[in-house]
């Protein structure tokens, strides 16, 4: 670690890496987006010419990660390909429009935030759109990232910020995703088992946000069961509850015949498209990030810190735990209806104690208590797990050896205790930092 | 009458696994306040060990090498296992505990966590995924008492499994070892102090935890000759839960707990279908763990206690 530290420490002093900061510093995050945007335009228009010329089959789909394990050989025509499609345009466009970014970013600054929010939100969906669209691989996993973000933050608010180690959120998944599919098979679909559809099935995309709703809402309600004997017990037993409850769902599905049982219950329409699944997550993250931030979510920190002087503090502990169980399970429960609708297919056992090993890694891989460790682990998981897909089975002892020594030298994870403050994304960045810092040490 | 004999006879074997993986979980905690999450690879990595030491001897015993008697066999199998399941205990502490120590505990779970899909994996890429059948160490003969069928070898698992854990228990009662490792559980910080090596008792407890399920997973293949890589995870967490049942800490609240829990999930299954077995145990233990938060013999959580 001392020998990583020392070599980053270098590099931080570098003339190189001083020389880049300085570039880089005034780009805002909207600059970015720009920049992003633009290269995902250029990838489409030619990016096949170039893998062509580069002697790939076809586009690298995950900027090389997927093909490096399979394909080592063309590990550099994939780093060119990926230096010269997005390394490159991003930061060049970055750099360039950064007046005419700070300018935007200036301007929507006179209209209330959501509105600057939008036009950022507006711009990154609009990168990832022309991104995913390269190829349906692309998209599949740009909605399964997606989603794990969702299921990764809300595991969060009660593992991270109430500082509880909750086993349920495969339960929660497993009602929500199995309350919205049998929704919206029952109104909008020709089921054998439930028979013809109750709705116009034209309808249905409309009211599809609803039925994620009562999939959210029926997890939301299923997390009573873990949330009122919290109030009793914390910690191991809290643990085991909640672990019970994982099992108790997934025997329940499984022994519900009229949703197919063990053999899972497939049929569900094909209405979860990117589009919406980004503006749900992003929904997410926004409504959790500003959640944790409430006073409200401060009451969870000290709930988490000592629970008897937050009680002390009059901080409600009861109602806390209460919110934050449901509101949790709530997420947890439209990730689920969303991944239902994914896959068109749900099966109890996907529900399982492996899904919360992977739930459980994402979390603490990026880190507690941190909104943005969350979107990091959740990506960065899924990231590595679609690269070391070639190795097979041996996948999962490379993945373990790495969360283990990201425990050993980071036992909070990547990014923990940090918080995600959105006015400082959207505003310009008129001053550098070495500015800011030469106007403080002068006045 | 005959049925619930009947049945209280398959649950006393099968919560003898339960038992016996639970004691290991129950002494971790005790002394080091973390749950080892590996211990059900662990037992499942001890059965594979059995698989191949008791191949091993038979195979030496059958070609007259080494010929042996059956029970002799038995009993270097039990041996070599729990010797050779116990080092691999200590690795874990070492690799997967020691370092993390002094962070969250949390965290230390998701190490054991990854420990044991090392171990699953491991196991799947050296030897594949088909199933393996255990050699027949010692030949089963039924006794028909009452109506009650009774085989051998499940005699000889409750015996040997009671056995083991009076053993443990008058380990750690009388003798040395077994009173640093009770004085760890009582006061870690102190213990040093007092010329012993928490790390040597740690590294201990491991080993032993780690023996007793290895003689769980002999059993279990002797019971049910059938091994597969996954086969901890389930019947690990199902013991794990019975160690929160018992009473964290708690040896002979875990004991006890695992065979609660062996009883439970017999005569459920037993009376309803089998297929809801999970559902209505994990609903029993709910309902205890709702009026009873603190298991069989635990240490209620109080406000007083953490000041």
């Amino acid at each position: 670690m001392a020998v990583i530290d020392r070599a980053l420490s270098k590099y931080r002093n570098s003339a190189l890496a001083g020389r880049l900061r300085q570039a880089f510093s005034r780009v805002p995050v909207l600059g970015w987006l720009l920049g992003g945007l633009a290269a995902a335009i250029i990838e489409r228009s030619v990016g096949y010419p170039l893998s062509r010329i580069l002697g790939m089959a076809n586009v690298p789909s995950l900027f090389g990660f997927d093909s490096a394990l399979s394909y080592p050989l063309l590990i550099p025509n994939t780093f060119l390909y990926a230096v010269l499609m997005y390394l490159l345009p991003i930061t060049i466009i970055a750099r360039l429009s950064e007046p005419l970014a700070n300018r935007l970013a200036a301007w929507l600054l006179n209209f209330p935030n959501w509105v600057s929010l939008i036009v950022h939100l507006v711009l990154l969906y609009a990168a990832m759109h022309m991104w995913a669209f390269m190829g349906d691989y692309r998209v599949l996993l740009l909605k399964l990232i997606l989603i794990a973000i969702m299921v990764t933050l809300s595991l969060n608010v009660v593992n991270g910020y109430m500082g509880e180690f909750s086993c349920s959120h495969p339960g929660f998944m497993a009602l929500g995703a199995y309350s919205a599919s049998v929704f919206t098979v029952l109104f909008f679909v020709q089921d054998s088992v439930f028979g013809a559809p109750l709705l116009p099935p034209f309808m249905g995309p409309f009211l599809f946000p609803l039925a994620l709703m009562i999939g959210g809402l029926v997890s939301a309600f299923g997390a009573l069961f873990i949330a009122i004997p919290s109030f009793r017990t914390r910690g191991d037993y809290l643990a085991i509850i909640s672990l019970a409850f994982t099992f108790i769902v997934k025997s329940f599905f499984e022994n519900l015949e009229i949703v197919g049982g063990p053999r899972g219950f497939m049929g569900q329409p094909d209405w979860a498209n990117l589009p919406l699944i980004f503006v749900i997550t992003m929904l997410c993250v926004l409504i959790i990030n500003n959640f944790v931030r409430s006073t409200l979510g401060k009451a969870l920190n000290a709930v988490r810190d000592d629970e008897i002087a937050a009680e002390a503090m009059s901080v409600d502990t009861r109602k806390t735990k209460m919110v934050a169980f449901l509101f949790s399970a709530f997420w947890a429960g439209v990730a689920g209806g969303l991944l239902a609708h994914v896959l068109r297919y749900v099966n109890p056992s996907t529900f399982g104690i492996f899904k919360l090993s992977e739930v459980l890694a994402m979390v603490y891989l990026g880190g507690l208590n941190s909104v943005v460790g969350s979107v990091v682990g959740a990506v960065g998981f899924n990231i590595l797990s679609e690269a070391l897909r070639p190795l097979e089975i041996l996948k999962w002892i490379v993945i373990a050896v790495l969360l283990i020594l990201v425990m050993i030298f980071r036992p909070t994870g990547l990014i923990a205790f940090r918080e995600l403050k959105i006015e400082d994304l959207i505003k310009p960045k008129t001053e550098t930092e070495e500015e800011v810092e030469h106007v403080a040490a002068s006045s | 009458m005959t049925f619930f004999l009947q049945n209280v006879m398959n649950a006393l074997q099968w919560g003898s696994f339960y038992a016996l993986i639970a004691l290991g979980y129950s002494m971790v905690y005790s002394i080091l306040m973390l749950f080892n999450f590996a211990h059900g690879d662990i037992f499942m990595t001890g059965s594979y060990f059995g698989f191949f030491i008791s191949s091993a001897l038979v195979g030496l015993s059958i070609t007259g090498t080494l010929p042996l008697p059956s029970w002799l066999l038995l009993v270097l199998t039990i041996l070599f296992t729990m010797i050779a399941t116990a080092f691999l205990g200590m690795i874990v502490e070492r690799v997967a505990y020691r370092p993390l120590r002094d962070a969250p505990r949390a965290s230390a779970a998701i190490t054991g966590l990854m420990v044991g899909i090392i171990l699953e994996t491991g196991n799947l890429a050296l030897l594949g995924a088909q199933r393996r059948n255990y050699p027949t160490l010692i030949e089963t003969q039924t006794y028909l008492i009452g109506g009650v069928t009774i085989t051998s070898t499940r005699v000889m698992i409750i015996a040997l499994s009671i056995l083991l854990m009076v053993a443990l228990h008058l380990f750690i009662r009388r003798t040395k070892w077994g009173m640093a490792i009770r004085a760890m559980a009582y006061d870690y910080v102190v213990l040093p102090l007092m010329g012993v090596s928490s790390n040597s008792i740690a590294v201990m407890t491991f080993a032993l935890g780690s023996a007793l399920a290895a003689a769980a997973g002999i059993f279990f293949g002797i019971a049910y000759p059938v091994l597969e890589p996954y086969m901890g995870i389930l019947i690990g967490w199902k013991a794990f839960v019975a160690a929160i049942l018992g009473g964290r800490g708690s040896i002979p609240g875990a004991a006890l707990a695992g065979f609660l829990l062996g009883f439970i999930e017999i005569f459920v299954a037993a009376i309803f279908p089998s297929t809801v077995r999970d559902l209505i145990a994990y609903s029993i233990i709910l309902v205890i763990l709702t009026f009873r938060p603190h298991g069989f013999f635990g240490e209620p959580y109080s406000a007083q206690l953490r000041l």
